[in-house]
């Protein structure tokens, strides 16, 4: 399983990518993994408020759907539309193309509270 | 543990666990008045034979369509059912068929409900239907939550037009805070487009209006939806199913969203249910769909079959962040509007319109002929429908025609105390001529009557 050293995650398996006061969001390999194929990914719009892990949107497989939870708080300034017409690409590419949302932060202390790598690999030793 | 009944030792071990001593100790907020103590107050036991006489003697006494010649519409409508709906629906293949979660064994029912689905588009001019909802006032209210949901908006703007049960259905879902409602008053019997634009704001979701709407006349389905869309709202319309067949559906207008009240086909009158609710949108809103979705699709040797389509918005698996928390659908009454309208194919759907609509002209000519009474808003559109003003109290019209096998219409006192000299008149392509001339020539005596009233009553003022 793919989880790279330099992202901050999620108990509920979403990625960070911190680049200065802006926050862009997926979900792990391991959340694609045992989702199975993504057909559809709802997400908000361009100027939506998010609040830290309150939902942003739902991803849907072919079997369940889940809730997307936003790792820290702000506007969304970025949404993936390339997941509009090819929602598989959370599958296939979880922290590249997958991306689902960038976060303009409003209070980027909230991303102390997110996991590191070790952290979310406990997390995940626990569901294993 | 078993599903029905509960044993007497269950029953102890629930008592214990919550701490109460019997059974009384739970019953005691009832009041005493309202307690049944001994034997509740029937009649004693009737020989099956007897049970089915006093039946037959108590139906006797209704005043039904099919005795008496059925003026009655305000939602629910007199429109002749072929028997073949009756028999086909009826077969145990359809009546006793479980939910079709199971599509290799549940075919047949899938069919029906996607051959439903497709008439249900081709009806309203839109691109998706569901496999139906209860009746036309929870498809209203569905409609209104749908556009809360793609909008990110709260607010709904309901013309005074629409149904007042639908609207009342529609304030229950407001109050547990889905949406917040907004009624637009009528101007002239119709929903003012200017009043509309007046009233629309960023935060309007949707505007909802009927066609035609509750008093029967047509509304500028073009005027609303560009209006609303124009304010970014979403353009809903509870539309009736025959009179799509002959107006532009709203689906042609530019609506959003679709739905109405099938039981114009081939579902019976019954007292007013049940219903069933139809439900079209258009395919960017297809995740958001309320309900059950049939789809058609190729097994792995590409044979057709047919499935439950994007359930993963459903109750059963999203539990309570479905889309609606309607998971289930009308099953026999749709199967019942795909028979009927399969029977009568788009001419036929044809025909009977145009003669709902030449019938309700002719009575509607006629009876604004008789002294004393009017058509509301008479230079305005309509359809099947119309409002009387008559020359006293409806209810005394009604009582007069019942005594001739004329149920004459539905009083507009029962939605609003303030008019209670306003009735309601459907005629449907089941009014003869003979029905309808009975009909005014009562209208006529009952209206003289009510102008001999009037006279006694000023002679003995003055």
């Amino acid at each position: 399983m793919n989880l790279p050293k330099d992202l901050r995650y999620t108990k509920e398996h979403e990625w960070v990518r911190v680049k200065g006061a802006e926050a862009e969001v997926g979900v792990t390999d391991y959340a694609q993994g045992e989702l199975g194929d993504v057909v559809f990914v709802e997400l908000p719009q361009v100027g939506a408020r998010v609040a830290q892990m309150k939902s942003f949107g739902t991803i849907d497989a072919v079997k369940t759907v889940g809730d997307l939870f936003a790792p820290v708080s702000g506007e969304v300034v970025a949404v993936n539309t390339d997941l509009k017409d090819d929602p598989s690409l959370v599958n296939q590419s979880p922290y590249e193309k997958g991306w689902m949302i960038r976060i303009k932060m409003t209070n980027p202390a909230e991303t102390d509270a997110l996991l590191d790598v070790n952290a979310y690999e406990k997390v995940l030793g626990a569901h294993a | 543990m078993s599903f029905v009944g509960r044993s007497e030792a269950e029953r102890r071990a629930m008592l214990e666990r919550i701490g109460a001593k019997g059974l009384e100790e739970l019953w005691a907020a009832i009041p005493e008045a309202f307690r049944v103590r001994g034997p509740l107050p029937l009649d004693p036991p009737l020989a099956e034979y007897e049970v089915a006489r006093r039946f037959d003697e108590w139906a006797e006494r209704n005043a039904d369509a099919n005795h008496y010649a059925c003026f009655l519409g305000a939602g629910v409508y007199d429109h002749f059912i072929p028997a073949a709906v009756r028999s086909l629906a009826a077969r145990s293949e359809f009546a006793t068929s479980y939910t079709p979660y199971q599509p290799e064994v549940a075919q047949g029912t899938l069919q029906v409900i996607f051959e439903y689905q497709s008439m249900i588009c081709e009806l309203t001019g839109m691109e998706v239907a569901n496999a139906s909802l209860y009746d036309g006032a929870t498809a209203c209210a569905e409609a209104a939550h749908l556009a809360e949901g793609a909008t990110g908006r709260r607010v709904v703007l309901v013309s005074e037009g629409l149904h007042p049960h639908y609207r009342e259905v529609m304030r229950t879902y407001a109050s547990a805070g889905s949406f917040d409602l907004r009624e637009i008053p009528l101007e002239g019997g119709t929903t003012s487009v200017a009043a509309v634009k007046r009233a629309l704001s960023p935060d309007v979701a949707a505007l909802l209006w009927a066609q035609p709407n509750f008093e029967g006349l047509i509304e500028d389905g073009v005027g609303l939806t560009e209006a609303a869309h124009a304010a970014g709202a979403y353009s809903a319309a509870s539309a009736d199913p025959v009179a799509m067949s002959v107006l532009s559906p709203p689906g042609h207008d530019g609506a959003d969203i679709v739905v109405g009240d099938g039981q114009s086909l081939g579902v019976s009158m019954s007292y007013g249910g049940p219903l069933v609710g139809f439900f079209a949108i258009r395919k960017k809103d297809v995740r958001r769909l309320p309900g059950r979705l049939a789809g058609v699709t190729v097994d792995l040797d590409g044979r057709r079959g047919y499935v439950l389509t994007l359930q993963t918005r459903e109750q059963h698996i999203r539990r309570e962040r479905a889309t609606s928390n309607i998971c289930t659908n009308q099953g026999l009454m749709a199967l019942a509007n795909t028979i009927h309208l399969a029977l009568l194919g788009a001419q036929g759907m044809r025909d009977v319109a145009v003669q709902c609509l030449e019938k309700a002209h002719y009575l509607a000519s006629r009876a604004a002929s008789v002294p004393g009474v009017s058509v509301h808003h008479g230079d305005t559109p309509f359809f099947r429908e119309f409002v009387l003003r008559l020359p006293g109290p409806a209810a005394d019209f009604i009582r007069a025609a019942q005594a001739k096998r004329i149920l004459a219409g539905v009083p507009l006192s029962r939605f609003d105390r303030s008019r209670p000299n306003e009735l309601l008149v459907a005629a449907t392509e089941k009014r003869s001529k003979d029905e309808m001339d009975r009909y005014v020539d009562a209208l006529t005596e009952w209206a003289r009557s009510q102008a001999g009233a009037r006279v006694e009553e000023t002679a003995w003022r003055s």
